[in-house]
């Protein structure tokens, strides 16, 4: 069966720069279970692309296998799609990106697609910087193999079937600051205020951005001992501190009282306002950003926000120097160096 | 023990240590007869080591042209103290050892039935030079220009070759050419004893050149437009991205920026190497990786996906002997069924099987045009000895006029055309369908990619008959695929005679001398050499047409053989297998021997 939502919508419902209404940003119908977390963060993503006036076709999403993995069909209908498989969602993500430096890649992937099966590619995808948006969505357990423990789950935490995990959890986020991401994020899928401008954020990000993004599985893992449930999560929130993303050219209406404020600007213009900021934290400074993690763990919390952010790292491109015209629009004039070109090969190997 | 004079006919083995630099001397031996226009075929057989294990080099010398390996050791130059017992003993009787007898043979490695021609390298080495790593270096020079005096080689040759060699540092010129006329003048002074192996000029190369496949696949990927390479080291296939990178250097450095119209990742496995290629293609880059039998495996799930998903790729499989421990470093054709099946769920993959570096480097342009004409992972199927031996081969050459066959892209104004795209549908009724690079276009051609099952419009359904369908079409598309792949070679216009035999890939050295022993027995046989799967309708004819084939190839499990079976329907009787799997190149009189043996229980069988 294929779901299409019906295409009618209101004449007046507002309109993005490039003329698009939200309902454009939008994909099939979502066959995830009513309530999952994931829907919500397909529905942020959707929010964000439009208010980023993003041209969905200058956009790839990608992703590996898992309920989260399947949620690129339930956004950005109008843009190039690769469900690809279970945990190498970066390596198929890099491959296109060397391809076409100019669209933007869009990752999502789950807690077991990355943790887990994926943990290779995640820490590589990381290393080499590529500029990419790879958002986590985190339940703590495998939501389409019908609720097995994942490596994030956390230590103690009770699953549906009333087992106690034993295993210590993987800090995504402290892994990922770890290993030089250059914009990482945490947040919950409950928490739209927040995670949309993390989201707009890290497409303006010139690098690897990280969202880590608790999405609890409303079927396999949102009972009473587990740390990934709503009412967990909601209990232990201790945000980092509301921030705004304030795009390229755009008037800055907030206004903030000194001492208060503390806004960064990304590459491309646009600015990130923190309205209040932990005194002993500084999102540009790793070690301070290690330590709010690992403080928040210490108390059992879930620190979200903009954890880290690094804008002076080189992506991949740059690394590896490649031009500026896309490699997938070079033509052959471009690459093959003829015959002519043969003969000296040719003497040199007599 | 013949006095006859083997001209231009022998086989020498230099027994070396592994990294004492003996590889730049025995090129420079093999080179020498190469440049004196007679046929010559260098093999490496060497350990799984950086230093200090046994190393072997083979060179064959054949005048009449046969470039296979040859069994029987007419000369070794044992220079390795730790496999001198086996070394000696491995020479054919009436044949010769060069050895260094600086320090005493022990008694029992003597032999009455071989001729002993000591040089006391070291010696030589100690009294000419200071410098401990020139007296390592150049001893292997010194007893390159004893045996270039026993041969009678032209001398000149070293002029030039040296020459060549050292451009831009003429400095290292002399002290080469003084350590090669220390062998010899040792040799005029000292060896008085009998020797056979000579060396004539011939000038029957024409404008052959000397290189090995994995450098001639590395340069076909520059020529066919690869603009991302991803890999994971392995050997024997590392050295077709180095030599990717090499000519990337060379070639795709763009002029006015500096910057680089390539792109090559070293991945962190075989999986990530073939998601990026995956990824690349995807998204409208032509992109390949190289790898050896353990990456194939691990890349078999990415194979499926690419399979199923429609997207090109091209892959190059050096193959070798099994896996990481033992013999990794000696050769096989032993990927291919693994190959031609790789990956779960009903698959099959476009292979080619190129048998010298210029097939290697037309072959790898072809297989990123095939793939993306048919949209499908193409396997280059080299094996060791092609990809890291040297080898005589026609020069490289180009059609300038060739286009790359980009294949059923749609780009912005075919997208306008359209009312509706469906990247699925098969439009031209070839079993291929056509496809979008993402951000060609605004409003149109956008679609999702699976593993999963999709309908013609790429919208997921388990829906069974879809399924089905799309299953269909894809045999649909491997039957168009025939029609595209590289057609086999005949080696018999017409086919008279009741027995043909195939072989592929580097067999065919080895298969052609056989036809010519056969011949000699009065024992007639057609020829077929495959270049490609699916099989081309020659191979097919070929196959119904003689009433018994004898299947050449380098394993133990006749895979090749299998895939006909499987593939054709040809009866398991008319199928007769010629195998070889120690590792070593196979040789014609291994073919013939085999063939004449099976003939008899052929025959045997027949009247009974
Ligand atoms: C190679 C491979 N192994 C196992 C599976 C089965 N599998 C599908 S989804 C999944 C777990 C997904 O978990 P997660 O990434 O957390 O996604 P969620 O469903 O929880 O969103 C597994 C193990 C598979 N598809 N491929
Ligand atoms: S099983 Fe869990 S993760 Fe999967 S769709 Fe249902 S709620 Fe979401
Ligand atoms: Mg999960």
């Amino acid at each position: 069966m294929t779901f299409i939502k019906p295409k009618f919508r209101h004449p007046d419902l507002p309109k993005n720069k490039l003329g698009y209404t939200l309902s454009y940003y939008e994909g099939a119908l979502s066959t995830l279970c009513a309530g999952c977390g994931h829907d919500s963060i397909s529905a942020a993503i959707i929010q964000s692309a439009f208010e980023m006036n993003i041209e969905p076709h200058k956009l790839a999403k990608l992703s590996g296998i898992g309920c989260s993995s399947k949620t690129p069909t339930y956004f950005l209908g109008n843009s190039h799609g690769f469900n690809s498989v279970h945990g190498r969602m970066p390596s198929v993500a890099t491959g296109a990106n060397m391809a076409n430096k100019d669209l933007i890649y869009l990752g999502v992937s789950g807690d077991g697609d990355t943790a887990s099966i994926g943990m290779g590619q995640f820490v590589h995808v990381i290393r080499r910087n590529l500029k990419m948006i790879y958002i986590v969505m985190n339940n703590g357990c495998y939501g389409l193999t019908k609720g097995q423990d994942s490596a994030t789950a956390d230590n103690g935490s009770i699953s549906k079937a009333g087992i106690v995990n034993q295993f210590q959890a993987i800090d995504l986020c402290g892994l990922a600051i770890e290993l030089g991401a250059t914009f990482v994020a945490q947040s919950f899928s409950g928490d739209k205020k927040q995670l949309i401008p993390l989201i707009k954020a890290a497409m303006a990000h010139n690098g690897f951005a990280f969202i880590n993004v608790i999405s609890p599985c409303v079927t396999f893992n949102n009972n009473k001992g587990s740390t990934k449930s709503y009412d967990f999560v909601r209990g232990h929130l201790e945000a980092t501190g509301t921030f705004d993303f304030v795009p390229e050219m755009e008037e800055i209406t907030t206004t903030y009282e000194s001492g208060e404020k503390h806004a960064i600007k990304l590459h491309d213009g646009s600015l990130l306002q923190f309205n209040k900021l932990d005194s002993d934290w500084d999102p540009l400074d790793r070690f301070s950003a290690m330590k709010a993690v690992h403080q928040a763990r210490e108390k059992n919390e879930i620190i979200t926000g903009l954890l880290y952010l690094n804008q002076g790292a080189m992506d991949l491109h740059e690394l590896v120097n490649t031009c500026d015209r896309p490699l997938n629009t070079l033509k052959k004039e471009d690459l093959c160096p003829g015959n002519g070109a043969l003969a000296s090969i040719n003497a040199g190997l007599r | 023990m013949s006095d006859k004079l083997k001209i231009n006919d022998f086989v020498v083995r230099f027994a070396n240590v592994n990294g004492t630099g003996s590889a730049s001397a025995n090129l420079l031996f093999c080179k020498a007869i190469f440049r004196m226009g007679i046929p010559v075929t260098p093999k490496n057989i060497f350990p799984s080591n950086i230093q200090g294990l046994p190393t072997w080099y083979e060179v064959r010398v054949s005048e009449k042209g046969y470039l296979g390996r040859r069994d029987g050791i007419d000369l070794m130059v044992a220079v390795n103290a730790q496999s001198m017992e086996a070394d000696i003993k491995s020479v054919r009787p009436g044949g010769y050892l060069l050895y260094d007898s600086s320090k005493k043979l022990p008694d029992h490695y003597r032999r009455d039935d071989i001729y002993f021609i000591p040089i006391p390298l070291m010696e030589i080495c100690n009294e000419t030079y200071t410098d401990a790593r020139l007296r390592l270096l150049f001893k292997n020079i010194i007893y390159v220009g004893a045996l270039a005096e026993l041969m009678q080689f032209d001398f000149s040759v070293f002029e030039s070759l040296l020459g060549d060699q050292f451009k831009g540092k003429e400095k290292l010129i002399a002290p080469n050419l003084n350590a090669l006329k220390l062998g010899s003048d040792f040799i005029k002074a000292n060896y008085r004893g009998t020797f056979d192996l000579k060396v004539e000029r011939r000038d029957l190369l024409k404008d052959a050149i000397m290189t090995d496949g994995n450098s001639a696949c590395g340069l076909g990927a520059i020529y066919g437009g690869a603009t991302f390479a991803a890999w994971y080291p392995i050997t024997p296939s590392t050295s077709v991205v180095e030599a990717f990178m090499e000519y990337a250097d060379e070639f795709r450095e763009e002029k006015e920026t500096g910057k680089r119209k390539v792109a090559i990742i070293q991945a962190e496995d075989e999986l990530a190497a073939i998601g990026m290629v995956i990824g690349a293609n995807w998204n409208g880059a032509r992109a390949f990786t190289a790898t050896s039998g353990p990456g194939l495996s691990l890349m078999n799930e990415f194979l499926g996906l690419a399979y199923f998903a429609e997207i090109p790729l091209v892959l190059i499989d050096v193959q070798r002997t099994g896996p990481s421990t033992g013999m990794p470093t000696r050769t096989q054709q032993s990927d291919i069924l693994e190959a031609a099946y790789a990956s779960h769920g009903d698959t099959r993959h476009i292979l080619l099987f190129p048998s010298t570096p210029k097939e290697c480097f037309d072959l790898t342009a072809t297989a990123f045009d095939l793939s993306e004409q048919l949209q499908t992972p193409v396997i280059l199927m080299t094996d060791l000895d092609l990809g890291m031996n040297d080898h005589i081969s026609e020069p490289f050459s180009w059609d300038d006029s060739k286009e790359y066959q980009r294949g059923k892209v749609l780009d912005y104004d075919d997208l306008e055309e359209i009312e509706r795209f469906g990247r699925y549908l098969d439009v031209d009724n070839d079993g291929i369908t056509y496809r979008t690079i993402p951000g060609t276009h605004p409003t149109k051609g956008s679609f999702f990619t699976r593993g999963t099952s999709r309908d013609e419009y790429a919208a997921y359904t388990e829906n069974s008959p879809a399924y089905q369908r799309n299953m269909d079409r894809l045999v649909k598309k491997w039957i168009t695929a025939r029609e595209y792949v590289p057609s086999s070679q005949l080696y018999q216009v017409e086919n008279n005679s009741e027995y043909g035999i195939l072989f592929f890939g580097t067999s065919q050295y080895a298969a052609e001398e056989a036809m010519d022993m056969l011949k000699e027995e009065k024992f007639l046989v057609d020829g077929l050499r495959i270049k490609s799967f699916p099989f081309d309708q020659i191979a097919i004819d070929f196959l119904q047409s003689h009433k018994y084939i004898f299947i050449v190839e380098q394993n133990r499990d006749a895979q090749m053989k299998s895939l006909i079976m499987i593939e054709l329907g040809i009866s398991a009787e008319k199928l007769i297998s010629v195998l070889n799997y120690d590792g070593l190149p196979i040789t014609a009189t291994n073919i013939v021997h085999q063939i004449t043996h099976s003939l008899e229980r052929v025959e045997k069988y027949t009247t009974v």
